[in-house]
């Protein structure tokens, strides 16, 4: 059975049942594709244990002011405390603040901005690469020199610029992390709906009078999901490290705490202090790293070539 | 032949397209230089600023403007840097080198270690090397590089004390000696290495993915077939495969490669391109900015074309088909 078939085939059963699946070799038990899914998820260790990294970063994000209810702003100290003395877990920071706080507001900031962007980065991805696969011609052409042109100008140094040109606040960050990395996405809907698009299911559809837009929405782009789904997972931790890089460039809303920003103001004191600048960082890369191992995860649980193992 | 015209005419629309982008993002930045000199010089009479507006060119119709600023920068004059008040061509053209020569290098280290990595990697699909190149691959990918940095300059400045801390090269050296360009080196190590760090996991497990395909495929049965050794099989036959990929993602990623740098340069402070676009946001040097944008763009174009070229040389399938 053929990868498209196969996964054609799985969301088919997900509302007609044992009908779909009664081609294939008859199962005593017919599992609804999305516990198959979960179950071809958890069985992945490591995918398991970026989940659960994950779901503490975003609970102690989402938590945080009833776990600290604190200023992270405020200076609470002496400066350059080391962690764990006089109380404090992560020590402080150049200016007397709590690393602790810090990083727990921290979390915010950046998972807001890393999702939102994540998801403008879809949504324009998507938008230009199904009408580009789909109809082909001129359109394609156009949207792809467009795309080839996002692709030319190196992307952190125009959302820089755009940010700096516009105002340092959380929103204009999102937007222009979106606005320069669209072009992957775009390239992968585009593949993906130039190869759906010729399959008989969309030419059925085609042929029962469905329109183009019924067909690209309802038709072509539930079947092209998968690899997008796992694309979303890259896109997020990409997102999150841009923006720990403006971030750390100052190149946010100064008012704001964020991982990347703890880093820029003690940048400095590395050599003298360097849990200042080490700790945001392991958060940082901790954050992507569970974001990239729930990608591997779904990819796998996706891929049906893998279902046997 | 004609494809590659076609690729040379898509390349100057492209920088056509980078220009006119600039002009419009200029355009739409509060406040003109009349402003800014205004502002300096604390306040200035509407004659005045009329005047100066008058010599930029600033009172003529948009589409006169843009004609014109397009008819600079086709000559190479990318406008007055306002803070240095020099000719920002000039300014790019003293930061070019350092910044070629970190890009180049970090790239060049990554492509030639990760297809090595990959290749190691791809002979033993279950061993232990190759689950290291995938843990590799990971933690490369989700690293940000800034933070890469600083923990190699805790390693190697502040713990093993070997390497020097930032700059380009220690200003008491002489220069255009052989002690100069080691010194150059010497410094040039951990930048390459942060910025190398990213790219050679993402290519180690891309090469491993791509040999492990092609070490699949059946001309490399009958290469064993035929009676060949291993290496020579590897070597000869699946690694030409192997690389095209890898290549072609690097000539992609360029653009990345090029964003990586102004983290690189602005955490060593290395005298680059990078360092130079990140001063220049922050002093609200617009000409700087844009000129640096332009150029940068420029270098991603050339460098696309010549990874066009460069595979189409190593595979030569791709030398009769169009739109590859």
């Amino acid at each position: 059975m053929s990868e498209p078939q196969a996964r054609a085939g799985a969301r088919a059963g997900a509302r007609t049942g044992a009908a779909a699946r009664g081609s294939d070799a008859a199962p005593d038990r017919i599992e609804h594709p999305f516990v198959e899914f979960l179950r071809m998820y958890v069985r992945n260790w490591a995918a398991t244990a970026g989940f659960a990294i994950f779901s503490v970063i975003l609970f102690s994000a989402l938590f945080a002011p009833m776990l600290l209810a604190r200023d992270p702003f405020e200076m609470v100290w002496m400066p350059f405390t080391p962690p764990g003395q006089d109380g404090f877990v992560l020590g402080t920071d150049n200016l007397g603040r709590d690393m602790l706080t810090a990083i727990l507001y921290g979390a915010r900031a950046t998972l807001v901005v890393g999702a939102s962007a994540a998801t403008l980065t879809i949504v324009i991805g998507i938008t230009i690469g199904s009408f580009a696969g789909y109809y082909r011609g001129w359109v394609d052409e156009v949207l792809m020199r467009i795309t080839e042109f996002f692709q030319v100008l190196p992307p952190l140094l125009l959302a820089m610029v755009l940010v700096a040109l516009f105002s340092p606040t959380l929103p204009t960050v999102a937007i222009a992390i979106g606005v320069v990395s669209w072009t992957g996405v775009a390239r992968l809907a585009r593949a993906e709906f130039m190869r759906i698009r010729e399959l008989e299911f969309v030419k059925a559809a085609r042929s029962i009078g469905s329109r183009n837009r019924r067909i690209i929405w309802r038709v072509i782009l539930p079947n092209a999901l998968p690899p997008l789904i796992v694309n979303a997972a890259l896109t997020v931790g990409v997102a999150i490290l841009f923006e720990a890089a403006l971030s750390f460039l100052g190149l946010s809303d100064p008012n704001v705490m964020s991982w990347g920003k703890l880093i820029g103001d003690n940048r400095d004191y590395l050599l003298d202090a360097p849990w200042t600048v080490t700790i945001p960082g392991v958060a940082i890369f901790l954050t992507v790293l569970a974001i990239s191992l729930i990608g591997d995860g779904l990819n796998d649980a996706f891929n049906p070539r893998l279902r046997e193992r | 032949m004609t494809v590659i015209v076609h690729r040379l005419l898509n390349a100057v629309g492209l920088l056509l397209a980078v220009v006119v982008f600039n002009f419009i993002l200029l355009s739409m930045v509060p406040g003109d230089i009349a402003d800014t000199l205004a502002g300096e010089s604390g306040g200035a009479s509407a004659e005045v600023m009329a005047e100066i507006r008058r010599t930029y060119g600033l009172d003529q119709p948009f589409h006169i403007q843009l004609a014109t600023y397009v008819g600079k920068v086709a000559r190479g004059d990318l406008g007055m840097s306002y803070y240095f008040n020099l000719p920002v061509s000039e300014l790019i053209l003293g930061r070019v080198a350092p910044t070629l020569l970190l890009v180049v290098t970090a790239l060049v280290l990554a492509i030639l270690i990760g297809t090595l990595f990959g290749v190691i990697a791809s002979r033993k699909p279950n061993g232990a090397f190759s689950h290291f190149v995938t843990v590799l691959a990971l933690v490369g990918f989700s690293a940000p590089v800034f933070w890469t940095a600083f923990l190699l300059i805790v390693l190697f400045v502040a713990m093993l004390e070997i390497m020097p801390l930032s700059g380009l090269v220690d200003p008491t050296t002489p220069r255009g000696t052989l002690a100069w360009y080691l010194d150059v080196l010497h410094h040039l190590f951990l930048p390459v290495l942060s910025l190398s760090s990213i790219y050679l996991a993402a290519y180690s497990r891309l090469a491993r993915a791509s040999m492990m395909d092609v070490l699949g495929s059946d001309f490399i049965r009958t290469a064993r077939a035929k009676g060949l050794g291993e290496t020579s099989v590897t070597c000869k036959h699946a690694l030409r495969n192997a690389v095209i990929p890898v290549i072609t993602i690097a000539g992609l990623q360029f653009s990345h490669i090029f964003s990586g740098a102004v983290v690189v340069e602005t955490v060593f402070t290395w005298p680059g391109l990078g360092t130079l676009a990140f001063e220049s946001i922050l002093r609200g040097d617009t000409p700087a900015i844009m000129g640096i944008l332009f150029f940068s763009a420029m270098i991603v174009i050339v460098v696309n074309l010549l990874t066009d070229l460069a595979y189409r040389i190593v595979d030569p399938r791709i030398r009769s088909a169009r739109n590859a």
